[in-house]
């Protein structure tokens, strides 16, 4: 009985267990509600899944399942990500403010997964609906509770050194950048959640690349349209803050980008809420942001590989250090590398295409059949959201202590496996650009293929991290119980 | 571990090349069958109410009308354009059919482009997958595709095509009150579909020999209880008797929409994922555009 509350002690209390029991959920979902779609239909599997767990699919409710489903996932990723944070600001957090805030979203987030998931896939039973909200307002609690905790101007978050990015009065503008960033969540979740309640249970659901088209779409659509968008890139802005604060980002570069990360997020965020009454000047507003956005990433990236190649030379006790010795230096820890090559990647994947796509829109885009377009949307925000999971598990593993071999072949095989997937993804939702619709089964044959091997691998890495964590939960001096008792320690 | 990485990379190779092959794409129909359903015949749907859309929602046609039963096939578009080219109501201009055409209001919506009244593309004569072709100063079919739908056709050559025949394309509700009837059903044959219901994306259907898994059309009526050469389908007629309401190809829409110049689709294709086959589930595209997934049938009144 000890041994098991301990055990929950660890999964629900202590960063690295909250982590770990968020993906494990985010895992479960996306492992057994991702045999419902894609190949898995094809090969017979979701029809067994669906007669083997008794759901219920009704055709014209697959949009709002699918809505649901995407809520519990993100759901997930963000109280993941408040884990993170908190963790991160640890020593200067009150620990009251860690454990309301980690308590409010874990519940929050289970209630809305369990109770969302039941209502979308399992009947129509209206109690776990109101269930599903309500945890997702405990998640909002936790939210406000998080940014209160954030506030840049408590005395204990003032810093005197002069390598982190700060104001004369010693206000650390990494920690704002983090508050700025809750307070726009918070925001924009109000800017989905408000036109929700007001439709209430009328509310006709609808998959945002598939209105695309539509002219006129009234306000309450643009706001849920803006909603999933933003929330997206706030998932990414707080990705990129928590992958600066592992890789200790500091230096002139930290004290550039942290600004354009505050600047761009506020921007950005006030341009997806102005979609609703000025939808013609939205856009503008939004690239701007987003320019600030991308070119703090890009600082963040230079620091971090100039710092990968720097410790690993110093590390190695080589002094003068030729070309391909830094080369070989930059990949030397897949974690760090790949953490900032994955945004990298992003832009080749996602940003590129998006630009490429907003210039040609109406040249080349508007010229194929709305299902090409809306093809290209979601393989768009897929790969975007996928992506940025990547980047997550790897502060993940290198938090769990992943070390050695078992470091570097996780490393390189989420990194490689995730890489071909999306790639191929990128290239099959825009290949009607190269090849014609008659023509081009051998070639989505090909990408599909892509698809699979490297979804398959990346999940089958991440199913054998979890499996490890898995069995040393069983153990009696596992790794788990060290980590509980260390943290514990730093608690006091 | 060096040869686990090996073996790794080799299997990966092996594997894409395995996926690089090109399908024999020009070698007609897998399977030549005559299903029996009358490509000649119409349906009648009754004035009354229907349920529209994902969300069933209650919307009156007032008036008896008639549809056809199957898409437009090609041997029927061949018999047409043959007879509209000598009666000059269409014209052979660089390479293309083309016909005049009204013109739509124009109204500089954002993304909306003019759709001017003067001769607009009907039907392409070089492009990938024709089915109909001029040969000499005859269309002519593609031995074996006779009986399925015509593809290709813009949706001017589609208005065109019903216009001839003393109809129209059917609006978008229209073509969906026959295509589902008035209770609300997802797919025209109940709620559920199976590989044996309809022509879609990997549905496994014979025709997918030669194409892979987006496959080729299906003869008009096939999926109407037969087996053929061992490959068993279920009768799926919509309420009113329509066949190929879902899946195949998709088909135009007469309607035309207030601030955009795009055309409907409705029923999705062979290159459709089955739940893209649901009713209401629709498509649009620039009235010039033709696909080898797209097609037609039409509508008239009931007089």
């Amino acid at each position: 009985m000890e041994g098991i509350k301990k055990r929950l002690t660890y999964l629900f209390s202590s960063t690295k267990g909250l982590a770990l029991t968020g993906i494990a959920a985010i895992s479960l979902v996306a492992g057994l509600f991702g045999m419902l779609s894609g190949p898995m239909v094809e090969w017979g599997v979701s029809a067994w899944i669906i007669k083997t767990f008794g759901m219920v699919m009704i055709p014209a409710e697959r949009e709002g399942r699918i809505v649901i489903l995407y809520h519990t996932i993100a759901n997930a990723v963000v109280a993941v990500e408040v884990y993170f944070i908190t963790g991160l600001y640890k020593d200067k957090m009150k620990s009251y403010f860690r454990t309301m805030i980690n308590g409010t979203i874990t519940v929050g987030y289970l209630t809305a997964l369990i109770f969302g998931l039941l209502f979308a896939y399992f009947g129509h039973n209206w109690v776990w609906h109101g269930v599903f909200i309500f945890g997702d307002s405990l998640m909002f609690f936790a939210g406000l509770l998080l940014a209160v905790a954030l506030w840049p101007g408590h005395k204990e978050y003032r810093i005197e050194k002069g390598e982190y990015s700060h104001t004369k009065k010693g206000i650390d503008l990494e920690l704002t950048a983090f508050f700025v960033m809750a307070v726009a969540t918070l925001g924009s979740a109000l800017f989905g959640a408000v036109p929700a309640s007001f439709t209430g249970n009328g509310f006709e659901t609808f998959l945002a690349e598939n209105v695309v088209r539509l002219p006129g779409k009234d306000p309450l659509m643009l706001a849920i349209i803006g909603h999933l968008h933003i929330m997206l890139t706030l998932i990414a802005v707080a990705c990129a803050l928590i992958v600066g604060k592992w890789i200790d980002f500091k230096g002139v570069l930290h004290k550039i980008a942290m600004p354009m990360m505050i600047v761009g997020t506020i921007i950005i965020t006030l341009g997806v809420w102005m979609v609703v009454p000025y939808q013609f000047l939205a856009h503008t507003i939004i690239y701007g942001g987003s320019t600030l956005i991308l070119l703090a990433g890009l600082l963040l990236l230079i620091y971090n590989w100039s710092t990968l190649i720097k410790d690993r030379i110093a590390e190695q006790g080589i002094e003068k250090a030729t070309f391909g010795q830094k080369f070989k230096a930059l990949f030397h820890d897949p974690l760090k590398f790949g953490a900032t090559w994955q945004m990298l990647f992003m832009n080749f994947t996602t940003s590129f295409v998006g630009i490429f796509f907003a210039i040609k829109l109406e040249e080349i885009i508007r010229e194929w059949p709305s299902r090409e377009e809306r093809i290209e949307l979601s393989g768009h925000w897929h790969v975007l959201a996928a992506i940025t999971a990547t980047i997550l598990l790897f502060y993940f593993a290198d938090m769990m202590g992943l070390k050695g071999k078992a470091r570097k072949w996780f490393g390189w095989i989420v990194i490689i496996s995730s890489d071909l997937a999306f790639g191929a993804a990128v290239v099959f939702f825009l290949k009607r650009l190269f090849i014609s619709e008659y023509a081009q089964q051998a070639l989505v044959d090909t990408l599909m293929l892509c698809v699979e091997i490297g979804l398959a691998t990346l999940l089958i890495a991440l199913a054998g991290f979890m499996i490890w964590r898995l069995v040393d939960l069983f153990k009696k001096k596992g790794h788990w119980e060290n980590e509980l008792i260390e943290e514990q320690q730093e608690a006091k | 571990m060096k040869t686990l990485t090996r073996v790794a990379f080799l299997l990966l190779i092996l594997g894409l090349l395995s996926a690089c092959g090109s399908y024999p794409v020009d070698q007609g129909p897998a399977l030549i069958v005559d299903p029996g359903v009358d490509p000649e015949a119409w349906a009648l749907v009754p004035a009354g109410e229907f349920l529209y859309g994902q969300f069933d929602h209650e919307v009156l046609i007032d008036y008896d009308y008639q549809i056809m039963i199957t898409e437009v096939t090609n041997q029927q578009f061949a018999d047409y354009l043959n007879e509209a080219l000598t009666a000059g109501t269409i014209k052979i201009v660089d390479n293309e059919i083309v016909g005049y055409y009204h013109g739509d209001e124009f109204n500089a919506y954002r993304h909306e482009f003019e759709i001017a009244a003067g001769d607009w593309a009907h039907y392409p004569l070089e492009a990938e997958g024709l089915r109909v072709s001029l040969v000499g100063d005859q269309f002519v079919v593609r031995e074996g595709y006779e009986n399925h739908p015509v593809t290709n056709v813009t949706w001017f050559g589609a208005e065109a095509y019903c216009e001839y025949q003393g109809g129209r394309l059917p609006t978008d509700h229209e073509w969906e009150k026959a295509a589902r009837g008035t209770d609300g059903l997802a797919f025209p044959w109940g709620n559920e579909i199976s590989e044996e219901n309809a022509n879609f994306y990997s549905s496994k259907d014979p025709f997918e020999l030669y194409h892979g898994r987006i496959g080729d059309t299906t003869p008009v009526g096939f999926y109407n209880g037969d087996s053929y050469d061992g490959y068993p389908t279920i009768d799926s007629p919509s309420p009113f008797g329509l066949y190929d309401v879902a899946g195949n190809v998709e088909e135009w829409s007469g309607s035309v929409h207030k601030y955009e110049h795009y055309r409907y689709l409705h029923g999705g294709s062979k290159a459709y994922a089955g739940y893209d086959l649901r009713i209401w589930v629709t498509g649009n595209v620039s009235p010039y555009y033709f696909s080898p997934s797209i097609g037609f049938r039409c509508a008239a009144d009931s007089n």
